[in-house]
């Protein structure tokens, strides 16, 4: 046991890294007091230290802690994802001008994000319900405050609040669901799950019930319509730098979470390693209702975003939208489906992040928000709005850029399994968020600036991050057989 | 054959020269406009240079198509190669061009054009390096759809036109621009998603088994012409199946909204009139042929049984855009309206003959798309010409510019007639052609379409009474005629219109073999 024990300690160093990194956050906090801007570069030597450790975890396949933790591909791949998000996410916030309404609390923002940070390393590796039901809630009191940092902001503190009280609902969702399947199942991991499922159980109906729930509990974060109605006001609300974080980390984590809770409890073991694709266990078809669930979102999602007048809300629109893309891999019960939603998810980090940096610089520069404020932006600031046109239409799906390859692996996959109807919404869907994504590459290009508008002078440290984001955009559309390589190979999930 | 310059393919060159170009105009200072104009001109006609030699050593004989090893100046390298895992195969996408007797004239078709454009565009003033590092861009996706041999890398060059288009219409067009340039922008994307879900759907039917026995998931066209390699139980396996046709459909509106086939013309005039002079020029000489160019290419060999059960529905749109696109054009007072909308009624000919799935009128379909490309672009000139010197394009607006200008009309006679299909000029033969084919194949079709021919001649004659002949207005008196850098880009689209007109067998040998072959091989079905 013991052994055990110093075994997992030693497979749970990155989290520890994290933890460690958290602390010295908050010590570093006190000791500089003033200067404590500088508290981003302890977090960033954190992460880097992380990022290290993660690398080493290559090619486990591990069960820690007595089967709470899961240390395999599957997590891995979403570690490294979650912290280049994390490192992104810093380096944004230093560059914020919107976070020194709260300058003097900013030592706290920092160490609140490796909170979240933490918390989602947590969401990607867990295999027990419990647990996972601790990380979801970790993320998400740490993400409340976060929404809600630049509280002397009026839509910032109202932003935090919707969050809270639409978290709270989701998260209520999440632990009755998972109280039905520990009462239905008398097992709260989920290989335990798994096995007393298989057997077959006689509470269908609650089995039914605990499921749906569950379902809705990670509907609201992974924002899929109809339970995405938070996610445009906390977007909106929240710093850019938060808003872009929910948009990209958390819900990734949110999605790895599910996958693996889904892939490992609701299946056939031993139908997948061979063929690739999956029998469901008998009585539960969850992954209809994520079909009808993943069409409603691209639909709904694209077409709500069309009448948007704020650059931000705009975006909200967008990322809910490609979440229910991103849904439609689970939907076909393949790991292939899985490896085109973990190809998409790794770039869809890129240029959506990418586009909210723009944001980002736009507010700290013009201070707007508003489409209409970007007229003549290509003019004033040619990179900027080249950069802006890039990352805008990769999230149209457009070649050559990442984003056209994101969209071919997700569509491929899902024409593959027969689902067309789905791949013709989906399809539609596109056309549809052209239009929107072109309306600000139009502002910015086809609009002459008014007279009065000087240029836009970047400084060179945001053109470097911009860079940094442009390059996977831009590379991973020619070149992409190595994030597709690691992809499919990061489809393992301990215990299959 | 191979041809290669400093260990790089020729085609590479022909494609990837605008590109080079594009960084060198990206590189130089915003105020060195000529230096910028240089840059494109001289990238261009090497291109142009380039184009000439493949055409002139291009082996006539060679049937191309379906058969590998009869393409010439191949090019092939695997680019992207995902080893397999256990449940998913290998995946090959390969960096495959080579031209046949299809592509050969079109690739010296846009390599003319993208000269002949940079020589329009030099009057521009506005942002002069942005828009040539777009119009840089655009020549290579242009170049690139005619030369690709995989279906992945044809749809990235087919994907990659539509912005630098969108933002040439839109930044430097008319009044209209904007709602323009999103129309164009919304109806090619369209196609391509529909594009994009067939090319998937056939890649995941498409297997072949290389030497070590495994097999290949791949994108390569001409594996996917060949029956055998369709997985059993895929979506698309067999012949005259409901996907097959579902496919076939999806995959013709998607190529028929670039043509534009009726009832997909509508973004056309639109884009036609806001668009800057030189753009309509591109637009018309080469943008509409990559539609039809990509059914020959794509459609008609890869699902021949559905190209057979539509035939009918092809050749019922193909009439109904001659003689609608016609009856729009009579109906015009703009100028440069008149010209978009018979450039719909003169791509329906090339729908027709195409159709038709015989030699005949296959031949007539692409010399037409030739023809139309070097016709076309000459009128769209002429109006340019005219709105450069007056800001206006009506056709009213006009009358007696003959005596006023005559080296103009002399040349704007030629692209008229030719347009109007006069024997002599290079238009009447591929109508002809057309034309002929078609009455094989469908009788009363053909029939109706010809009378189309009646009703160009009217809106054309009208147009020469109107603007060319009749009395001269004073404002008027005092128009120069054409300039040196005019009389560059209208002679030689002049020559060839003559040439063509007079002695067409050169171009007609340089496409028969790869025609016949195409039609024996769709009319066989798969073997």
């Amino acid at each position: 046991m013991a052994e055990h024990i110093v075994e997992s300690i030693y497979r749970f160093l990155p989290e520890i890294a994290l933890t460690v990194t958290l602390v010295a956050a908050i010590v570093a906090d006190l000791i500089l007091k003033e200067r404590n801007r500088n508290v981003a570069w302890v977090v960033l030597g954190g992460l880097a230290v992380t990022a290290v450790l993660v690398l080493r975890q290559i090619g486990w396949s591990e069960s820690i802690f007595s089967d709470m933790i899961a240390v395999d591909p599957f997590a891995v791949f979403f570690k490294v994802v979650l912290l280049v998000a994390g490192l992104f996410i810093v380096l944004f916030s230093m560059k914020s001008r919107e976070l020194e309404h709260n300058a003097t609390r900013i030592g706290e923002y920092y160490m609140l994000l490796t909170g979240v940070i933490f918390g989602m390393f947590l969401m990607v590796g867990a295999t027990n319900l419990l647990l996972m039901y601790l990380a979801f809630e970790l993320t998400s009191i740490s993400s409340y405050v976060l929404a809600g940092f630049t509280k002397s902001l009026r839509k910032s503190a109202e932003a935090s609040m919707k969050y809270i009280i639409f978290g709270a609902i989701s998260s209520g969702f999440l632990i009755y669901g998972i109280s039905l399947l520990v009462g239905i199942t008398g097992a709260t991991d989920i290989y335990g799950v798994r096995d007393a499922l298989q057997g077959g159980v006689e509470q269908q109906m609650a089995l039914h019930i605990a499921t749906i729930m569950i379902i809705v509990g990670f509907s609201y974060k992974i924002t899929v319509v109809p339970f995405h109605f938070w996610a445009p006001d906390v977007y909106h609300g929240a710093p850019v730098t938060i808003t872009t974080f929910l948009a990209t980390a958390s819900k990734i984590a949110g999605f790895a979470m599910m996958i693996r809770f889904f892939k490992i409890s609701y299946v056939e073991s031993g139908s997948v390693v061979a063929s690739g694709s999956w029998e469901l266990v008998e009585g539960v078809q969850w992954n209809v209702i994520l079909a009808i669930l993943a069409a409603l979102t691209i639909m709904a999602a694209n077409l709500m975003a069309l009448w948007q007048e704020n650059i931000k809300r705009l975006l909200a629109f967008s990322s809910i939208a490609h979440a229910g893309f991103i849904l439609m891999g689970l939907v076909l019960l393949s790991d292939e489906g899985i490896s085109a939603m973990m190809i998409y998810m790794a770039i869809y980090l890129f240029m959506n992040m990418g586009a909210f940096y723009v944001v980002m610089l736009v507010s700290n520069k013009l201070d707007t928000e508003w489409i209409s404020d970007y007229e003549g932006l290509g003019h004033r600031s040619p990179f900027l709005g080249v950069a802006m046109a890039i990352f805008l239409v990769a999230l149209a799906g457009f070649p050559p850029t990442a984003g056209f390859i994101a969209k071919v692996y997700i569509f491929g996959a899902t024409i593959n399994a027969g689902w067309i109807w789905l791949v013709a919404v989906a399809g539609l869907a596109t056309v549809i968020s052209l239009y929107y994504y072109v309306r600000v590459v139009r502002n910015m290009f086809l609009v002459d600036p008014a007279e009065s508008d000087g240029p836009v002078i970047l400084d060179s440290g945001s053109m470097t991050i911009l860079v940094l984001l442009l390059i996977p955009v831009l590379l991973l559309g020619v070149y992409f057989s190595p994030i597709v390589e690691w992809a499919k190979h990061s489809v393992t999930m301990f215990g299959m | 054959m191979e041809f290669q310059i400093f260990g790089i393919g020729i085609l590479t060159w022909i494609v990837f020269l605008p590109i080079v170009g594009m960084l060198i105009v990206l590189l130089l200072p915003n105020e060195q406009k000529n230096a910028i104009r240089w840059t494109a001109a001289t990238v261009t006609g090497l291109q142009l240079v380039l184009a000439v030699v493949v055409t002139m050593i291009f082996d006539r004989t060679a049937l191309g198509i379906n058969d590998s090893n009869s393409f010439q100046f191949v090019e092939q390298f695997r680019w992207i190669v995902v080893e397999a895992v256990p449940w998913v195969g290998k995946i090959e996408i390969m960096y495959f061009m080579g031209i046949d007797g299809l592509s050969v004239l079109m690739v010296l078709l846009t390599a003319l054009i993208s000269v002949i454009g940079v020589i329009s565009s030099w009057n521009i003033e506005k942002m002069v390096k942005g828009y040539f590092a777009l119009y840089l861009l655009l020549v290579t996706g242009m170049m690139g759809v005619f030369v690709a041999l995989d279906f992945f890398l044809f749809f990235i060059f087919w994907e990659v036109m539509l912005l630098p288009m969108y933002f040439l219409i839109g930044i430097w067009g008319g009044a209209r621009r904007e709602y323009a340039a999103i129309k164009f922008f919304i109806y090619t994307f369209v196609g391509g998603v529909l594009m994009l879900l067939v090319m998937l759907a056939l890649y995941f039917s498409v297997a072949y088994t290389n030497e070590a026995g495994e097999q290949i998931h791949t994108f390569n066209l001409l594996h996917m012409m060949n029956a055998a390699n369709y997985v059993e139980g895929s979506i698309l396996y067999g012949l005259d199946t409901t996907w097959r046709y579902v496919a076939w459909l999806a995959l013709f509106i998607s190529f028929a909204i670039k043509v534009p086939l009726f009832p997909f013309h509508t973004w056309l005039p639109d884009a036609h009139v806001e668009a800057p002079t030189p753009i309509s020029v591109i637009l018309a000489g080469v943008l509409l042929k990559l539609g039809t160019y990509g059914m020959l290419r794509v459609l008609f060999p890869i699902l021949p049984d559905a190209t057979i059960f539509f035939m009918y529905l092809m050749a019922s749109l193909g009439m109904i855009s001659i003689i609608y696109g016609a009856l729009c054009a009579m109906a015009q007072q703009d100028f440069k309206k008149l010209i978009a909308y018979s450039s719909i009624s003169h791509m329906g000919i090339v729908m027709l003959g195409m159709a038709a799935l015989n030699t005949q009128g296959t031949v007539g379909a692409v010399l037409q798309m030739f023809n139309h490309g070097t016709i076309t672009a000459m009128l769209f000139l002429i109006v340019g010409v005219l709105y450069d010197r007056t800001s206006k394009r009506g056709v009213y607006d006009f009358g007696g510019i003959a005596n006023q200008m005559p080296k103009y009309t002399g040349i704007a006679m030629v692209a008229m007639f030719a347009a109007l299909g006069l024997p002599g000029l290079s238009g009447f033969v591929s109508e002809l052609f057309s034309f002929l084919g078609a009455f094989d194949s469908f009788r009363w079709i053909t029939i109706i379409s010809v009378t189309g021919i009646v009703l160009t001649a009217a809106y054309i004659l009208w147009t020469v009474q109107r603007v060319f002949l009749g009395s001269l207005s004073d404002v008027h008196k005092t128009l120069p005629d054409l300039t040196g850098r005019e009389l560059l880009m209208f002679i030689p689209l002049a020559i060839i219109v003559i040439f063509l007109g007079v002695y067409p067998a050169p171009a007609i040998e340089l496409m028969n073999a790869s025609l016949s072959h195409l039609v024996d091989f769709v009319n066989g079905g798969m073997p």
